[in-house]
């Protein structure tokens, strides 16, 4: 691996070497290296590019790592994975995508992930987005993720795109049964001319499921950011979903929350905040002793952290 | 020593609220008190720089800062609470305290400031500055920031407001030991006596003009006789 795919796997995944336990590393559409555990395979898909991955029912405190390198310019791909989570699991997933273009062709790399939670599984899924280059070439990422949570099982999805991605369309779709409970972080930061989308579908059919979706983003410059959110109650539920944003500069945000009751104990809210620094939180900081470029870096940095 | 030499200060709207104010302080606790909307919190923006003065001057230490933005004050000394103290979302308490510290700093340092103002720091350091922190505790973490970045010149803004009684019994032992602290100069805009009762010094603001300036044994007696309209304030409307 070369130094900028390194920097790539230690921006995306924390990453400086090969993990511990399981992993698998795509670097340029090709598989780096994979190694399963005692608890967890991973299994190339024959018919598409991707990989099953299973996890064995019981698997406590297991962590898997699954990043997507690509510094080849121009390079296209789109990846299936498939999670395959046993009953009572306790495990951790890191994914992540990071794209250095060099060059002037657009780079770009679809994830199709689903996961399968069986009855009482826990997964913590972490994910982040990383682009660079000094090419003119795009970085585009279409993230799909479907989930599908049997009973009692709990899903916890962190998501982050800071920097360099010139264009991403991010869906989320997610099925909860009975007393199984959805939880997403998105953190979004855009610069530039690039376009963000964030859509989510989240049926709440399960009795006492429940899910809590946050989005929190920050658009600079230019860029250009979409959140919509469908969250439907059919059955005895709760269902939350946020949209808070900082729009800067030149920047257009479009929230659109919206909840569906189709059960009369469905319990559904939605929140959508879209404004610029508060004058008084730069004021604030600036009687501390900081300069307004230095206040708006700690204002974002806490929003986002 | 902050001097303010014939000070006036207009709004936008051509509304006059400070009236070329002149005068100089340099005791260790000075308050300054006054009817509602006499100029007073105007006076604490203009020292800190969020207000320009439409003329006059403001000297620290002898150097001319009218012209220097909020964050040259705050780099050359002088420190500002605010009435309202501002939330942040994802900002937490010991950021707060670091940001005003001008450095990292460890944990027992954070939780040194916190407890000066009568917060279990355990409980607060790692909280976020948001809605979920009460006004009392925010005009606490307000008063811990100030305390945290020492600088000669500490300006509070109505530290008393929006604090229940049993909490501005603290406050007032807390500015009782900034009082003996301190190696610069505390001014304090309140109403309370008993603030007004631990100064040096009290100003006298009233219709954007000092109507008096003076050791609190000159002052308290005449504010405190003069429940219908004291004798200063009625100088000014006369």
């Amino acid at each position: 691996m070369d130094a900028i795919q390194k920097t790539l796997l230690e921006q995306v995944a924390g990453l400086h070497e090969v993990p511990e336990g399981a992993y698998s590393i795509r670097v340029n559409g090709q598989l780096y290296g994979k190694n399963d555990s005692v608890n967890i395979s991973i299994v190339k898909k024959e018919d598409k590019p991707g990989i099953d991955i299973y996890v064995k029912a019981g698997t406590k405190n297991e962590s898997l790592h699954i990043p997507v390198i690509l510094s080849q310019s121009g390079l296209k791909e789109l990846v299936y994975n498939d999670f395959h989570i046993g009953e009572d699991c306790d495990v951790t997933i890191v994914a992540g995508c990071g794209i250095h273009n060099g060059g002037s062709e657009a780079s770009e790399h679809s994830g199709i992930h689903a996961f399968y939670l069986a009855k009482n599984a826990k997964v913590k899924y972490v994910e982040k987005h990383y682009g660079e280059g000094d090419g003119n070439g795009k970085n585009v990422m279409n993230p799909t993720t479907v989930a599908v949570l049997a009973e009692n099982s709990y899903l916890e999805m962190e998501t982050a795109q800071i920097k360099g991605v010139d264009s991403t369309r991010r869906k989320t779709e997610a099925k909860l049964a009975d007393g199984a409970t959805l939880i997403v972080r998105e953190k979004i930061m855009t610069h530039g001319e690039q376009f963000a989308e964030t859509d989510f579908t989240v049926d709440l059919d399960g009795e006492d499921c429940g899910a809590h979706l946050v989005s929190r983003s920050v658009a600079k410059d230019n860029s250009r950011q979409t959140f919509l959110s469908r969250v439907r109650g059919n059955n005895r539920c709760s269902g939350h979903t946020e949209c808070d944003a900082i729009i800067m500069d030149g920047a257009q945000v479009t929230a659109l929350p919206q909840i569906e009751a189709n059960h009369v104990d469905a319990s559904l809210i939605h929140e959508a905040a879209i404004g610029k620094i508060a004058g008084e939180q730069l004021i604030k900081l600036m009687t501390l002793g900081l300069s307004e470029k230095e206040d708006e870096e700690q204002i974002i940095n806490g929003f986002l952290k | 020593m902050l001097e303010f030499k014939n000070v006036s200060y207009q709004t936008e709207d051509g509304k006059e609220i400070l009236r070329d104010v002149s005068l100089v302080i340099d005791d260790r606790f000075v308050a300054v008190t006054g009817p509602n909307g006499s100029g007073k919190s105007t006076m604490a923006k203009l020292i800190a720089g969020i207000y320009m003065p439409t003329s006059g001057q403001i000297l620290l230490d002898g150097e001319d800062i009218t012209s220097l933005s909020i964050s040259e004050r705050a780099n050359r000394g002088v420190s500002f609470a605010f009435q309202q103290p501002v939330r942040f979302k994802g900002i937490t308490v010991k950021d707060l305290i670091s940001i005003a510290s001008g450095k990292k700093i460890s944990v027992s340092e954070a939780c040194r400031y916190l407890s000066e103002v009568g917060l279990c720091a355990k409980d607060y350091i790692n909280r976020e500055v948001d809605g979920s922190l009460s006004g009392g505790e925010l005009k606490r973490i307000e008063i811990a920031m100030i305390n945290a970045r020492g600088t000669k010149l500490s300006v509070f803004d109505e530290p008393e407001a929006g604090i229940d009684l049993w909490s501005f019994n603290n406050l007032i032992q807390v500015f009782r030991a900034m009082h003996e602290r301190t190696h610069g100069t505390i001014l304090i805009i309140s109403h309370q006596e008993r603030i007004l009762d631990i100064a040096d010094k009290i100003i006298v603001i009233a219709g954007g003009t000092v109507a008096a300036y003076g050791t609190k044994s000159e002052i308290l007696p005449e504010l405190l006789n003069a429940q219908a309209g004291c004798r200063f304030t009625k100088e000014v409307r006369d």
